[in-house]
């Protein structure tokens, strides 16, 4: 599914990803932790194409295909979706707008037909029941006068929606009180799925109680340092990063 | 400096230049060397449609400068008008209309300019609102990219009434729309809002000014708009409260995108308070289209060309959502759709 070779990626004249690595089979659930500053969010932007994370060396490929070469519209149609550490807010467009808006771009791109009204509606509101959000609050323009919380919901609604092939989740577990953790991490759970793969991007342990990793990989220093069984996310809660930040 | 006379007159040495300060960033003299000849008269039945064609019966042409005087709103009576304002060829004219809306009568006006060719007009209007009267003048100027065009308009209202005001505009090589409203206060209310946007080399000034001259009057202004290429706008906001118009509410905010590094905005929102116990506020932003939020909508699936449009869309369209004739919001909405792409929800 995804493929990572020795990748290389700077901000600006700053190195941050110095050989990274990763292979993610289909069906499989992948965590990526690590300190602060060890690369985490920059290898979400360089998947996505963030326009400034320029990549210097290495490959990416989401089932054969080469990523980096996609604009990021194009990775999205492809399916890759990120879910935002930080998710904006776009005044004065309604949420469902947006997302119908984003469905049928990506529907297009791909040469299939688009998703009338009526279907989309009915979509959109068993996906908002299914994540325990008002659907009124999908009325409104995206994001805005929203809380952390509700934005995280927001996000993985319009993963639903978008029903992405390869999806990346940014600190999902940020703002979120343990009852909204446990929503929005069955709302991920209910799109595992044998021809789907998952990377889950935490610093905390307790994220991956409720979306079960096959594998635990540690990235610090820009390269992959560590990798394991769940096991190792709990070993990390124990002992911390040290030994690993040291070891990159 | 007198424009319908230096139009009359064919004197260009009557134009104001850059030393006016109110016109220093419309600088006409520096552009027109000589004034072209008296624009031909036009055959009115050959004019085609307007904008707004179909939204109402009575239809008011200003023909190369040529057409009525005189528009007459009588009391209690409501009604909605379009105006057209057509300009075609090279030549020059100036045309004068005075519109009164008599004691607690409506009128919605729905102007338009329509330039084609590189002459120069100008439209003066001369607008007397009576006490408890209300207007809703809405105008979409597509002036021609080769044309100068400018439009005056001076308001008078009286106590307690009402004037509403939406522009549109995509400008032209010059184009300057002047709106000057007397507020009496005493419940009067007047929104003065406009929307630009510009490409290519075009040139458009929203210039105003309101004058609260009694207590308890109020003001909104929303100006919004889009600079592309190696276009240029202007906006001028004035708010003057005059001694003893206490209690005044005035808000005014222009806001800008600039999307090209050639284009260019110059603002100057003023706000001069001689009286006690007021409300006002203005606010200015011009500024770029958000990177980040681009990118957000490129990750879910938009190409980069309907983000943008998205984004300018929803940014424009708060202007257009305050207007009140909902039909004629739709034809302006779609107007600017037209502009930027993408629907204008």
């Amino acid at each position: 599914m995804l493929s990572l070779r020795n990748l290389h990626a700077r901000v600006g004249e700053r190195e941050i990803l110095k050989g990274l690595s990763l292979e993610i089979p289909a069906g499989e659930v992948h965590a990526i932790m690590g300190p602060n500053g060890a690369g985490k969010s920059t290898l979400s932007y360089v998947l996505t194409g963030r326009p400034g994370y320029e990549v210097t060396s290495g490959t990416a490929e989401l089932d054969g295909a080469d990523l980096l070469t996609l604009a990021p519209d194009e990775r999205a149609a492809r399916g890759l979706f990120l879910s935002f550490q930080y998710p904006l807010e776009i005044p004065g467009v309604p949420a469902l707008t947006f997302i119908r808006t984003s469905v049928n771009a990506q529907r297009k791109a791909r040469g299939e037909v688009e998703m009338s009204a009526p279907d989309f509606l009915k979509r959109a509101r068993a996906c908002a029941a299914d994540l325990k959000m008002d659907f009124d609050m999908l009325k409104r323009p995206l994001n805005v006068g929203f809380s952390g919380g509700e934005k995280k919901r927001m996000e993985i609604l319009q993963m639903a929606l978008l029903s992405p092939r390869f999806m990346i989740l940014d600190e999902t577990d940020s703002g979120l009180d343990i009852d909204a953790l446990r929503i929005v991490s069955e709302g991920v759970n209910a799109l595992r799925s044998p021809d789907r793969s998952l990377l889950v991007i935490t610093h905390y342990q307790r994220l991956l109680d409720y979306i079960r990793p096959d594998r635990v990989h540690v990235l610090a220093g820009g390269r992959i340092v560590a990798s394991g069984g769940p096991e190792l996310a709990h070993e990390l809660e124990r002992d911390g990063y040290d030994k690993f930040a040291r070891a990159a | 400096m007198n424009l319908a006379e230096a139009i009359r007159l064919r004197d260009p040495s009557r134009l104001p230049s850059r030393r006016d300060e109110n016109w220093r960033w419309t600088d006409l003299r520096s552009l027109v060397r000589t004034l072209p000849e008296a624009s031909p008269v036009l055959d009115s039945g050959r004019l085609g449609s307007g904008p707004f064609e179909g939204i109402c019966v009575t239809v008011v042409t200003l023909a190369n400068g040529v057409g009525p005087g005189a528009i007459e709103v009588s009391a209690g009576e409501t009604r909605t008008l379009a105006l057209r304002n057509v300009s075609r060829g090279e030549g020059s004219h100036a045309a004068h209309l005075r519109i009164t809306v008599a004691a607690g009568a409506r009128l919605t006006l729905l102007e338009s300019h329509e330039g084609d060719g590189g002459g120069l007009s100008l439209l003066s209007l001369e607008v007397d609102l009576a006490a408890g009267a209300s207007c809703e003048r809405l105008v979409i100027a597509d002036g021609g990219v080769d044309a100068i065009s400018l439009v005056d308009a001076d308001i008078r209202l009286g106590a307690g009434a009402e004037w509403g005001q939406t522009l549109l505009t995509n400008g032209a090589r010059r184009q300057r729309l002047e709106t000057r409203v007397l507020n009496p206060g005493d419940g009067a209310s007047v929104r003065l809002d406009g929307v630009y946007v510009l490409s290519g080399r075009s040139h458009a000034d929203l210039t105003s000014s309101v004058t609260h001259s009694g207590p308890q009057g109020q003001t909104v202004q929303l100006a919004r708009g889009v600079v592309d290429d190696q276009a240029r706008a202007v906006f001028q906001g004035r708010i003057t409260v005059e001694t003893g118009a206490d209690g005044t509410d005035a808000r005014m905010a222009h806001n800008a995108l600039i999307l090209s590094d050639r284009a260019e905005v110059d603002a100057r929102p003023e706000l001069e308070i001689y009286a006690d116990d007021v409300a006002c506020a203005h606010g200015a932003t011009v500024g770029a289209l958000d990177a980040e939020l681009l990118f957000y909508m490129r990750q879910r699936g938009l190409p980069e060309a309907e983000a943008r449009s998205l984004l300018l869309a929803s940014f424009l369209g708060e202007v257009i959502d305050r207007i009140q004739c909902a039909a004629a919001a739709g034809r302006m909405r779609g107007w600017l759709q037209g502009r930027i792409g993408g629907s204008v929800e």
